[in-house]
């Protein structure tokens, strides 16, 4: 046991409510379940923050890298001689800082919740479940090996599904929960194999072993190959595959949209901070190794960050549904985020990329928290989610408009806020790197400022609409959380990153790159005068526009028809032509003639009615003919 | 050979004892008293499990007829778990009016088909083999037709009885084929004069069929889904895992000890057979909505997966195999539990009668959701290290290809579970099958099973337990 054992507590403490609530929760009145939660992640948080401030700054000794500590760790299984699965917790710089994230969003949604689910159906079970996830998603990232890691990253699979099927009298909610699910656990079978074919190579799970300098992996870089990439690559890019499933990326990210049907709390958490950057932090976890025996994965790794980033942001500009801009949005910005440790190299200012990432994880944590948070105080103002139907809430919502608007300015990049801090990093490191995919991330950076203050004119500036009723300022239970969270969006952006969370743990020298800065800065606001152009007023410019760019506008419009492709082929595809076919040749072929001949029988002869169904003969028939078939194909061809 | 000697053999004395004196004292019942066999007959089988437990040395009887080892008594102790569970959830059933003549006869008959998977697993030639298999085999056919006043349960009898039979020339005409081309029957003789001439390979291709006909692996499994169908419920349970879960051990250990020579052949034949298990499967369990016949066909594909193991043929797959085993066992019994007490309580197994089963019977849901996502594979519950060990191991042997396919399948069975859960939880219902209260021995199977699913998943010394005493074989 050493000085930091009482992390231990930091994942136990949500299990512990978890259970109590979930046990419990019916015997006693429903806020009581929801304060017990919200007291729960306080402790949390504030166990959080201090694990955060004794590793940076008062344990540190300046000038020294930062080190990984195993604070805790209990062999579980030993799978193998050389290969054990353990428990425990790691502490380093990213793990950290992904304590902090995870515990202010979360504590700042439970607080939130309180006001935005008053009166739900369940309100206790959601608060058990919120603290399933949180118990989740801290483990995730507490993790000493990659198999924890992956217990944990099921475990945040499940509780999401939980979660978003939360309205489960909503046949889309719980349609779009199983979508989550499903989809994710595609990508979690590459995330298996890879951790299988890895730990193989390298007889470890451990991430400090992996990652250090003289990794079992490294003996592995030479060997046998498979379609010109080594098995070291393929396995990392599986393992990258999973994480991309979690993270929305291209072309696995259909769940996300659908996702939205959960309410807006657990978005702001689950799809905002928390799950859906699980990806960016197996990466970035990893990225030692990547970087060190794979750098061919990391370019895979940048160009999906990149197209998702680009794809993402043109969807975003079709979309009405407040929820789905957003969700669009934060695929477009977790791209950034891919982005960024691909193109990043390790140690150094070499490692800028991946300071980069990490800091745009942190500060897009709390800025797309603040707009989903914000989005959902829209929406429980109005009771609906589509912009088509707000307008001029400025005057209803003061609160939530100034911190939605700070939200909206964050995440277009305009200093001083944190923003632009973050992404200015990013484009810096892919510049240097490479210049295609500079090219797209700043074209995206313009369009991202557009649909984001599409959405902020057409909600609280535009046409005046006639509400049923009045809309009303947020309780203030909701507004304290958006108020906290502006904050942090306005100011994380002057923590010293490059000294904290670097690829190699050492401080490096990093500062406005004002090449790049400036024309970003040009585009951003450049995005924000066509959308004040367009959206300001109530006008016809924005449909001769979408007439203009005709299919192109409707093809965004319908996400690239996506979702109709992924339809058609398990649908039309796997269901009509492979699923389909074989039940009805069970049903009708195999069952279908036999039960003919048996009733025919069963007519003939009464006798022996019920014993001679016919159906025996087919099967030893086919039980003959398939022993026979493998004699000829084991015996004569092999 | 004296009389300690026989204590080797203590799982099939006790056993046959047991059914023996479980017969004697039905003799002696008045009608109205047959239902007092049930707690007589559960508590003698009680105390074999128990006494199962005990540690034992091992040793070889009967001129290297029969074997015993830690190994092969554990392996027997699993089987005797997933009997006992079966036993406890089958007592509403038994209980009702119409079966109340032959009570007995239907531990009799399990305990003699137990004896006889016991004799199966500790064969050390193939004649105690075949003989243990027959007693296996035969008298689940009278299991399956207990309810013969129903067409269906008479007809998976009849079905079952034709189609083993057909199973077990096949199989005999393979052993017949061995014996002919090495002159023995002992597997330890056998082993060194096995290679890859054409008539062995043969021989044991049909062997092969013939064990796949018990463990259902397509193209052999045509009858499962009609016999699991029709034979009362619990039954059902116990040929979907105490038959199945046995023929793999015996599968396994012959594969193993006899055929381990030519290793290379029947790992290929298997790779074929359990890709073609896995995905046919699954295929027709998609769109099954008979809870029996969807989950007999989710067992045919959990078939596929104990291939995996088994193909790897070292040390690492064989512990992964029983592991799977264990925790399939438990999984299974817990789906089936619940499946059996909601037709003892109201007659229904459609899935579509599920429907907003969480309304009413909120228990019975989640014990049902825990079985399912540990037959789907989902951590960290017990099946999914069930199917974890079993991939690791398969990768171990290099079988990436086969890993692949086998977690597509994984992930596609999720598909079809989650139908089950969505049935339960999110369905809506007019009518949903009313509240009930299971009685005490079904509630403490279906207990049982939760705790295994739990226990196995949590508490990793089981896995090292089996690991070590796979030791021996190897």
């Amino acid at each position: 046991m050493n000085a930091y054992s009482y992390t231990l507590l930091i994942p136990l403490i949500p299990l512990f409510v978890f259970l109590l609530i979930g046990l419990t929760g019916h015997k006693y009145k429903p806020s009581i379940s929801g304060l017990i939660g919200t007291a729960g992640l306080l402790v949390v948080t504030v166990l959080s923050y201090m694990t955060a401030i004794s590793y940076f700054w008062t344990d540190h000794i300046a000038g020294t890298a930062y080190t990984s500590l195993k604070v805790f760790e209990i062999d579980w299984l030993h799978l193998t001689e050389f290969l054990t699965i353990n428990l425990g917790i790691l502490l380093d710089p990213i793990s950290v800082m992904m304590l902090v994230v995870i515990s202010t969003v979360s504590f700042m949604v439970h607080i939130y919740s309180l006001g935005y689910m008053k009166g739900e159906k369940g309100f206790a079970r959601f608060y058990a479940f919120l603290s399933l996830f949180s118990f989740s998603m801290l483990g995730l990232v507490l993790a000493t090996n990659i198999f924890q890691m992956y217990i944990f990253w099921e475990l945040v699979g499940v509780s999401s599904y939980l979660l978003i099927g939360f309205y489960y009298t909503k046949p889309s909610a719980v349609s779009a929960s199983k979508k989550a699910f499903i989809v994710t656990r595609f990508a979690d079978l590459g995330f298996l194999i890879g951790i299988l074919m890895l730990s193989f190579m390298t007889n470890t799970f451990d991430f400090q072993t992996l990652v250090s300098s003289d990794s079992p992996a490294l003996s592995h870089m030479g060997g046998a190959t498979f379609l010109g990439l080594s098995t070291l690559t393929w396995a990392l890019t599986l393992v990258f595959i999973g994480g991309a499933g979690k993270s929305a990326m291209f072309p696995l990210h259909i769940w996300l949209p659908d996702a939205m049907e959960g309410p807006t709390p657990v978005s702001a958490l689950i799809h905002a901070a928390t799950m859906v950057v699980a990806g960016v932090y197996l990466v970035a976890r990893l990225f030692p190794l990547y970087s060190m025996v794979a750098p061919d994965a990391l370019v895979i790794v940048a160009w999906v960050g990149g197209i998702s980033s680009l794809f993402a942001a043109i969807i975003a500009c079709t979309q009405y549904d407040i929820k789905r801009v957003l969700a669009y949005s934060t695929m477009s910005q977790i791209g950034y985020m891919m982005l960024a440790l691909g193109v990043s190299g390790y140690g150094g200012h070499d490692g800028l990329g991946f300071m980069a990432s990490n800091w745009h994880l942190f500060t897009h944590a709390m800025f797309k928290a603040l707009l989903f948070l914000g989005a959902g105080a829209i929406i429980h103002s109005v009771h609906s989610n589509d912009m088509r139907e707000m307008g001029n809430l400025r005057k209803y919502l003061p609160i939530t408009h100034l911190t939605f608007l700070i939200g909206c300015l964050t995440i277009a990049g305009i200093p001083p806020l944190s923003g632009f801090f973050s992404k200015d990093e990013i484009l810096a490191a892919a510049l240097h790197a490479n210049p295609a995919l500079f090219a797209i991330e700043y074209l995206v950076a313009g369009i991202t400022a557009f649909y984001m203050f599409r959405l902020y004119f057409n909600v609280f500036w535009g046409k005046s609409t006639h509400y049923h009723h009045t809309p009303h300022e947020s309780p203030l239970v909701m507004t304290i959380p958006l108020m906290v969270l502006a904050f942090g969006a306005v100011f994380s952006g002057f923590l010293p990153f490059n000294e904290l969370v670097t690829s190699d743990g050492l401080p490096f020298e990093a500062h406005i790159n004002y090449s790049v800065a400036i024309p970003s800065v040009l585009i951003a606001a450049f995005g924000i005068l066509v959308a004040y152009m367009m959206y300001r007023k109530e006008s016809l410019v924005p449909e001769k526009i979408a007439t203009s760019l005709g299919a192109f506008y409707r093809g965004a419009y319908h996400k690239f028809y996506m979702d109709e492709l992924y339809l058609f082929v398990t649908h039309k595809i796997i269901f009509r032509y492979i699923s389909q076919p074989v039940a009805w040749f069970d049903r009708n072929i195999v069952d279908g003639t036999m039960n003919l001949i048996g009733y025919s029988i069963e007519k003939a002869s009464y006798m022996i009615k019920g014993f001679q169904s016919g159906r025996v003969q087919q099967y030893g028939y086919v039980f003959v003919t398939g022993a026979v078939a493998l004699v000829i194909i084991f015996v004569f061809i092999w | 050979m004296n009389i300690y000697d026989f204590l080797i053999m203590r799982h099939e004395l006790v056993l046959v004892i047991i059914a023996l004196v479980v017969l004697i004292i039905d003799l002696g019942l008045k009608p109205a008293q047959k239902r007092h066999i049930i707690p007589v007959a559960v508590t003698l089988f009680i105390i074999h499990t128990i006494i199962g437990f005990l540690p034992s040395s091992g040793g070889i009887l009967f001129g290297g007829m029969f074997h015993s080892s830690p190994l092969l008594v554990m392996m027997k102790n699993v089987l005797n778990i997933g009997v006992l569970i079966i036993l406890l959830q089958s007592y509403s059933w038994l209980i009702k009016p119409e079966n109340k003549e032959k009570m007995s006869e239907y531990f009799v008959i399990m305990f003699f088909t137990l004896t006889g998977m016991y004799f199966m697993i500790s064969a050390g030639d193939f004649l105690m083999f075949y003989l243990g298999l027959e007693t296996a085999s035969i008298p689940i056919a009278a299991l399956a037709a207990y309810m013969h006043h129903r067409t269906k349960s008479a007809e998976a009898g009849v079905k079952y009885i034709l189609s083993s039979a057909l199973s077990s020339g096949i199989l005999l005409f393979g052993l017949s084929l061995i014996y002919g081309t090495t002159g023995s029957i002992l597997f330890s003789d056998i082993a060194f004069s096995i290679t890859d001439s054409p008539l062995q390979i043969f021989a044991l291709i049909f062997f092969i069929s013939g064990m796949a006909f018990k463990i259902s692996l397509v193209p052999f499994q045509l009858w499962t889904a009609d016999v699991y169908e029709g034979a009362p419920t619990n039954v059902t349970s116990y040929l979907s895992v105490i038959s199945k879960g046995a023929a793999s051990f015996v599968f396994m250990l012959i594969l193993f000890k006899v055929f381990f020579p030519v290793m290379e052949v029947w790992r290929d034949i298997l790779y074929t057979l359990s890709i073609a298990t896995m995905i046919i499967g699954n295929l027709f369990a998609l769109r099954q909505k008979n809870m029996k016949r969807f989950l007999a066909f989710s067992s045919i594909a959990q078939a596929g997966f104990i291939l995996l193991g088994i193909m790897v043929g070292s040390k690492l797959g064989m512990t992964s195999v029983i592991y799977f085993i264990l925790t399939y066992i438990f999984s299974n019994l817990g789906a089936f539990g619940v499946v059996s007490a909601i037709e003892n309580a109201s007659g229904k197994l459609s899935m579509d009668d599920y429907n907003g089963l969480y309304k009413t019977n909120p228990k019975l849901s989640l014990l049902m959701m825990l079985s399912v996502f540990s037959l789907a594979g989902i951590p960290p519950v017990a099946g999914f290290f069930g199917k974890f060990f079993l991939f690791t191991s398969a990768a171990s042997a290099g079988l990436y290809w086969l890993v692949f396919i086998a977690i597509l399948n994984a992930t596609i069975s999720l598909y079809y579970y989650l139908l089950v859960v969505k049935a339960m939880f999110i369905n809506k219902n007019e009518t949903p099958i009313p509240a009930f209260k299971t009685d005490l021995p079904a509630r403490a199977g279906l207990i049982l099973s939760a705790l295994g699913i739990f226990i196995l998943g949590f508490w990793s010394q089981v896995y090292e337990w089996i690991n070590n005493l796979t030791v021996g074989i190897f």
